[in-house]
């Protein structure tokens, strides 16, 4: 299947929404270009504010619309929406649990060439520790479409990550139930969870060590928040071993969340592959990856390493 | 007017009897931005302010927004006097479980977004216009900002914004005491030339005294003539006004008073409402 960006999806899935709601509002802060809302904004300039460079403002802005009756979709690069205007959603948007949609796009390390400063890594760590916060990581194109409606539908704030590339979309996945992870593939001898781009990887991987006897589940656990503890429960069950795989810092994230829920419900072995708590650098997302040992090959050695100890 | 002035200013000193009141009763909390902000308050809520406080979702409400939240006090006293909730409910401020929260909470009737920490309130305003003129509503909004809130970087994203968008149906004010929690403004981070600054970046701006009824209702009546462009209202008060032991005092921002100095409190402000009476017998 062709390869899309989630971001020109998002823009085109915020169209499809505004046709139908006149209460939908879109803002930006000076990145409408990058994050795809300026489709939006073609289409209803009307309900489109750019804020310029200033996400404090954008958010809190927000917390105002949603307390006057609108749905509001704020967006600007991840490492702004979720950092710079950390008070501001906690506060003005959290507290007062307001109808905010947050979609951040470029999170994780493959913004590439951009380098340290916008490569956000801590984003959902930041995010999953407020109160009414509800975390979506889409793992391709469509999903992403279901992600954001499933935003729009649910009431209260919620944070949809997105990245910079393209990607291409998985295929034979189950519907999309927020809150529900996805049984992608069946295994034997560990499973693999993933959550974004991670997921493709997660996939490839499997592929690499089927070829070596080893037989990996791979799961697409795309809602964070709240999180499917009755599917990981069952994974302990059957697995030995889960290798949890994020484009994120290993502290907060999808790691962080599901060893938090096993170490309560169902102990069993929990390993990571994400940044190991290090800034990130210049480079292109594929070589990054490598570097930074997230890419399919880097996942199936770890596998192969855990399930030969 | 004459007798709106008086109905005004004895809503003021009530609203302040209830403020130490309440203050002294929860142990903790803000007399000095309370007591700076009560005449602007008592002059939006029982006046200005288009609001029905048997229906506070009233769709064609006026709004107002406390982003200086640690003075609720002042607020949650008005909205008793109006009849959002009882006097009583004032002395379980700060207690566990209760609708007053210590800084405002959307549980108390009558409060639109929570706040308390500052330099956030002008956006949520930002956004209240905003939908008000998308839903074509002639409604109101009304901001608070403490001067020391000033300082706050979101502050100036907010209003170089509300300029930007021409909301003219937004009306900001300060109450401009000229303390902050560690001291003089003046000397902990200057604000001025505060009125240059407000109106460079593209505000119509009016000064007052803060404490005179018949200023802030012209200053109010002023700003709702003003088009295409926002008010802000720099208010000149004293903080912790109306109290002689409290006046210009840095110790009462965050202090409030005990029980003996609540009953001295109170009674000053008894004998200010009964020289108001005679005045008014001649």
């Amino acid at each position: 299947m062709d390869k899309v960006y989630a971001r020109d999806v998002y823009g085109q899935t915020l169209v499809e929404l505004g046709q139908k709601d006149k209460d939908l509002v879109v803002l930006d802060a000076d990145l409408s270009g990058s994050t795809r809302t300026a489709i939006f904004q073609k289409a209803f300039p009307d309900r489109f504010f750019n804020f310029g460079v200033a996400e404090q403002n954008m958010m809190a802005t927000a917390a105002g619309l949603a307390s006057s009756g609108k749905v509001v979709f704020a967006s600007t690069f991840a490492m702004f929406a979720t950092a710079r205007a950390l008070d501001q959603v906690r506060n003005s948007i959290c507290s007062n649990n307001f109808n905010v949609k947050i979609v951040a796009t470029h999170g994780g390390i493959t913004v590439g060439e951009d380098g340290a400063s916008h490569q956000a890594l801590e984003d959902i760590n930041f995010f999953r520790a407020i109160p009414n916060m509800k975390i979506i990581v889409p793992a391709d194109g469509p999903q992403t479409r279901e992600a954001v409606i499933c935003a729009y539908k649910n009431k209260g704030p919620f944070y949809i990550r997105l990245g910079r590339s393209k990607i291409s979309s998985l295929e034979n996945k189950a519907n999309f139930i927020f809150g529900k992870g996805q049984s992608l593939k069946e295994g034997k001898d560990l499973a693999i969870i993933a959550c974004g781009i991670m997921v493709q990887e997660a996939l490839a991987a499997s592929a690499i060590l089927e070829k070596e006897g080893i037989f990996a589940a791979v799961v697409n656990l795309h809602s964070l928040k709240p999180l499917d503890e009755d599917l990981l429960v069952n994974l302990a069950k059957n697995y030995k071993t889960i290798l949890v795989c994020e484009e994120h810092q290993v502290t907060g994230g999808l790691f962080s969340a599901v060893a938090e829920t096993l170490i309560r419900k169902a102990p069993v072995k929990v390993e990571r592959i994400g940044i190991e708590n290090v800034f990130g650098q210049s480079g292109s997302p594929k070589e990054l990856m490598e570097f930074y040992g997230l890419s399919a090959d880097c996942i199936a050695k770890k596998a192969k390493k855990i399930f030969r100890q | 007017m004459e007798n709106k002035i008086k109905v005004l200013k004895a809503k003021a000193n009530q609203m302040r009897k209830l403020i130490i009141t309440m203050l002294a009763e929860a142990g903790s909390g803000h007399p000095g931005g309370s007591l700076s902000s009560t005449e602007i308050i008592a002059c939006l809520y029982f006046d200005v302010l288009r609001h029905d406080p048997k229906n506070p979702q009233w769709p064609q409400r006026d709004k107002f927004h406390l982003s200086k939240g640690h003075c609720c006090p002042a607020v949650y006293a008005a909205l008793a006097l109006c009849g959002y909730f009882s006097e009583k409910k004032l002395l379980t401020l700060r207690k566990l479980g209760s609708t007053l929260q210590g800084h405002p909470d959307r549980r108390t009737p009558g409060i639109e977004v929570g706040s308390g920490s500052l330099g956030q309130g002008l956006s949520v305003s930002l956004g209240m216009a905003l939908a008000a003129r998308l839903d074509r509503k002639d409604s109101r909004v009304y901001c608070l900002i403490g001067d020391g809130e000033n300082q706050e970087g979101n502050i100036w994203e907010a209003a170089m914004a509300v300029a930007h968008f021409k909301l003219d149906n937004l009306c900001a004010i300060i109450d401009y005491n000229r303390f902050q929690i560690d001291g003089r403004t003046d000397e902990i981070m200057s604000l001025e030339p505060l009125v240059n600054k407000w109106e460079s970046f593209g505000w119509h701006v009016i000064q007052c005294d803060g404490h005179n009824i018949k200023e802030l209702l012209e200053a109010f009546a002023q700003a709702k003539t003003i088009k295409l462009k926002p008010t802000a209202i720099v208010a000149h008060t004293v903080k912790g006004k109306g109290v002689s032991f409290m006046e210009h005092v840095v110790d009462f921002h965050g202090r409030p008073p005990t029980q003996e100095e609540k009953t001295i409190a109170i009674r000053e402000l008894e004998e200010i409402a009964k020289d108001e009476e005679d005045l008014k017998n001649g």
